[in-house]
């Protein structure tokens, strides 16, 4: 009898070993069973490669599912919110899918690959929710999370650096469209989409080229101050982006035990992805109930006064923090682009409407000892950061 | 061609035709569309051979709710009245059960069966006051939920102490625990055993076997009886009364969709094309049937659609009838016996040793069989002089491995004719025609998914507050306009019209509401 030796720890994605030859930190996380860098050599510093250059990050632990066959859009229309008949073949929808209930189970990117031919890109696993969901529909669900590699490269001069790889139509590819094109006898897919809020790509590729991939981009963007990045500085790009991250600014509906701490898409400020206009999608009796009986809780972005970080704050009414909150923050940092201490919350409604002022409790500490102040903050409707750079097409050199 | 009706009722089920009555009395514009020739569906009378008639899938009345037949007007012509089971013994020392009265066993046994009969009487009076009403919906605040729920409570505890710790005790306990426990004599306990697991995938031992038998004593505590006319007579009655009420029914009028426009039913399309309009549709149909077939997933939620996917209905009873050129003869059993209920299930373990292959998809080597002689009281159902026999024989599978062909069909009657054989020596010699109807038939002639009688599995994770799913209990299913009204629903199969009458009062009550 012969032992097998099983691997055992964290994965590895293709492009680890790039990655680790760029590291000097060693500092490394679990992501969804895989093995993801911190940051490579200083968060600050790589997320400036995001608004100020070209930034590289792996996002092959995504888990990612095909869907195929004959039903597979009645089935994707029926599982999101939102009317997927109208993303037509090469088109990337952001969506988010909810329970009987209404109750958001997880947000994710929807790419049309080709007609009736789709990838979900989801943080989550939803194997059994998509199963569940499938009854009666004529689809094929294949998890193709380790058979698809990604690369989102990110930043101003990122169209510049790609120019380089010579890959015809990248100047007309706009904002949530995708292209297929060769790479090295390989089909690259190329996306315009991210999770930073700027001008922005994602690279995908079979795992076996990834490294002649990694090879050629970062080849190309040497003139443009290309750098690979860690979780620290996407982290901190998302939340100026206005983008939410499950188990930080809400909890997948499947995820919680206790009752109110799932939250409908009207709950999480994405109530332009619920089309009542499609005569049916899960959720869809329970969100036109909440529609017309009013929702719980309300999503508010917040340009905190100051400068100290406002983590885990309370929100209140006024400055006075002995009537009972109204809330808690649940994302913050000083944004370093727009020169701004912000913030995503959530609060109970009526509170929160765009344009209202809220207050939040900050503690901060000054030498091991802790101090607390109230803070001023506006409720703002835009995201904290949209470049006009991040949809222009054909995007400019940078 | 298009019609507006202001509920249309899909499959005229003597449930669909008690529903379709009360709308029709409440002066609603209903349409009855029954898919097969006449109507009644699992509850009908037909030929099976020249000259020889029989109720076709349900053949005893143990369950019509008198609630039901008193708001109808109903009298059914009964053939035989307070039928006596008995349990038949290769040597001619039967068991006979009548009412409370248990003849040829131990006098303990015999008390002990009053004792036994008294106590479950008492628990399926219970269960029979929830029978006639819409079960509550858990966790709401609802002030009708919480009446009923309140009052479920109140009744429980007014058992007193003793009897309410013995309900809670017994309720998921199983049939042959508990009649181990209490009697000596086989034939009582395969009896009793065999009442419990009738019409279900499970066997005396399986849990939940107390909650069958409770279910079955629920509908009218105990006592059977033989329509005249057989159990069409019933249906064609109560079709009698929805059409007096102007209920408009039709025939050979299978529906293949219901319409749902804009996240609402919209109405009903069947086979030739026709469409008919209405805000309102009830089906009579099987919960899966209904939703999965008639509906379609995309139009209700995931997990309702996985809930309904799951249900459990693995039909496992065998339905055949004999045309016979007279009876046969079995020992200690004069003429006038075979009026009654002639059960075989010689003991307790014969009866879990039928179930055990059915497990694993084939069919038992000594079935447990059900015989009723209904043209022994009944000139209507046979030539003259003549006999028909009809019997519920289990277990054959809805799942046989292999798949029901014509060799697995005559297979499984050959095995059955051969178990009746060790009681009636001379039965074969009678036999002119025969007809077994496998759960598959059955499934194929009355639309009931995997055959099986009470449109899901009667246990306690499909029962009351479940039935047929947890949210979609109250007759109304998860999408505006569309109720369910048949044996799918609380509180489940045998022909009763509770659920036919529930859905109705339900239906009135939500419009009322609106």
């Amino acid at each position: 009898m012969t032992v097998q030796e099983v691997p055992q720890g964290r994965l590895r994605t293709p492009f680890y070993e790039r990655m680790s030859q760029l590291d000097t930190l060693n500092a490394w996380h679990e992501w969804k069973g895989y093995t993801t860098p911190d940051a490579l050599y200083c968060g600050e510093t790589e997320y400036f490669a995001i608004r100020n250059a070209t930034a590289v990050f792996d996002v092959s632990p995504m888990t990612k599912y095909r869907i195929t066959g004959p039903d597979s859009l009645a089935f994707l229309d029926r599982l999101v919110t939102r009317d997927m008949m109208k993303i037509k073949p090469g088109r990337v929808a952001y969506a988010v899918w909810c329970d009987d209930q209404g109750q958001v189970l997880d947000d994710g990117t929807i790419f049309h690959l080709r007609e009736g031919e789709y990838r979900l890109c989801s943080q989550e696993r939803h194997l059994d929710w998509f199963m569940a969901s499938a009854i009666g529909f004529n689809v094929d669900i294949v998890v193709e999370t380790a058979d698809v590699c990604g690369l989102a490269v990110q930043g101003p001069t990122s169209y510049s650096t790609l120019s380089g790889l010579d890959l015809p139509g990248l100047d007309q590819l706009k904002l949530f469209d995708l292209m297929h094109c060769d790479f090295e006898g390989a089909e690259l897919m190329v996306s315009r989409t991210g999770f930073t809020g700027d001008l922005g790509y994602e690279l995908w590729i079979e795992p076996g080229k990834a490294e002649a991939l990694w090879d050629a981009v970062f080849e190309a963007g040497k003139l443009f101050g290309i750098r690979p990045i860690g979780v620290h500085a996407l982290e901190m790009a998302r939340v100026e982006a206005g983008y939410l991250a499950p188990f930080e600014d809400f909890l997948p509906a499947k995820g919680t035990v206790r009752t109110g701490r799932t939250r409908s898409p009207f709950e999480l400020g994405l109530e332009w992805l619920v089309d009542f206009k499609k005569p049916n999608f899960n959720g869809r009796r329970a969100l036109a109930e909440e529609k017309r009986k009013g929702s719980t809780w309300r999503l508010v972005k917040l340009n905190i006064e100051g400068n100290k970080v406002a983590n885990a704050s309370y929100i209140f009414e006024t400055h006075k923090a002995n009537k009972g909150n109204i809330g808690f923050v649940t994302s913050a940092e000083w944004s370093p682009v727009c020169k701004q201490n912000i913030a995503l919350g959530t609060v109970r409604m009526p509170h929160g409407a765009p344009g209202s002022t809220v207050w939040v409790e900050i503690y901060y500490q000054r030498e091991m000892h802790w101090s607390r102040a109230m803070a001023k903050a506006e409720v703002v409707d835009k995201p904290f950061w949209f470049p006009p750079r991040r949809s222009a097409t054909p995007p400019g050199p940078y | 061609m298009t019609d507006r009706y202001d509920a249309i009722v899909v499959g005229g089920g003597h449930n669909g035709l008690v529903c379709a009555a009360m709308l029709g009395r409440a002066g609603r514009n209903v349409l009855v569309l029954e898919a097969n020739g006449q109507v009644g569906g699992a509850a009908i009378t037909r030929e099976f051979a020249d000259g020889y008639t029989v109720s076709a899938c349900a053949h005893l009345l143990y369950q019509l709710q008198p609630v039901v037949q008193k708001e109808l007007g109903i009298e059914p012509d009964l053939a035989v009245e307070d039928m006596a089971t008995i349990a038949l013994a290769e040597n001619g020392e039967h068991v006979r059960i009548d009412g409370v009265q248990v003849d040829g066993v131990s006098k303990a046994d015999a008390q002990n069966f009053r004792a036994f009969h008294k106590r479950t009487a008492r628990f399926a009076k219970l269960l029979n006051k929830y029978f006639n009403k819409t079960p509550p919906r858990l966790g709401t605040r609802d002030w009708a939920d919480m009446k009923t729920l309140g009052s479920l409570g109140l009744d429980l505890r007014l058992l007193g102490k003793t009897e309410m710790q013995a309900f809670l005790r017994l309720i998921g306990m199983n049939i042959h625990d508990e009649v181990t426990e209490r009697f000596e004599s086989p034939l009582l306990k395969g009896a009793i055993s065999l009442d419990a697991v009738l019409g279900t995938h499970l066997g005396p031992r399986s849990p939940n076997t107390m909650l069958t038998y409770l279910y079955r004593l629920a509908g009218d505590y105990g006592r059977v009886s033989t329509p005249a006319g057989g159990m069409g007579s019933i249906s064609e009655e109560l079709a009698h009364i929805a059409r007096q009420s102007g209920v408009t029914i039709r025939t050979g009028m299978p529906v293949t969709r219901i319409i749902v426009d804009n996240g609402r039913v919209a109405g009903v399309e069947t086979a030739n094309g026709d469409r008919f309009d209405s805000m309102t549709v009830i089906s009579n149909a099987d919960p899966k049937r209904t939703i999965l077939d008639l509906v379609g997933p995309q139009h209700v939620e995931a997990r309702f659609t996985h809930r309904v996917h799951h249900l459990r209905a693995r039909g496992n009873a065998a339905k055949l009838h004999l045309a016979l050129d007279g009876l046969p003869t079995i020992a200690g059993l004069d003429k006038k016996d075979f009026a009654q209920r002639l059960v075989i299930a010689g003991d307790e373990h014969y009866v879990e040793r039928a179930f055990n292959p059915a497990k694993y998809g084939e069919c038992s080597a000594e079935p447990v069989i059900e015989m009723t002689f209904p043209s022994v009281r009944d000139d209507t159902m046979a030539p003259h002089g003549k006999q028909v026999m009809s019997a519920v024989v289990q277990y054959a599978p809805y799942a046989l491995k292999g798949g029901w062909d014509d060799a697995a069909r005559e297979a499984f009657e050959a095995t059955t004719i051969r178990t009746i054989e060790k009681y009636a020596p001379d039965i074969a010699s009678h036999i002119t025609a025969s007809e077994l109807l496998t759960p598959a038939d059955i499934e194929q002639e009355f639309h009931m998914t995997g055959g099986h009688w009470h449109h899901g599995e009667l246990t306690m994770d499909q029962f009351m507050f479940v039935r047929p799913v947890a949210g979609a209990a109250q007759y109304r299913m998860p999408l505006d306009g569309l109720y369910l009204c048949g044996a799918g629903a609380h509180p489940g199969g045998g022909v009763s019209g509770a659920a036919g009458r529930n859905a109705a009062r339900a239906i009135l009550a939500r419009e009322k509401a609106a």
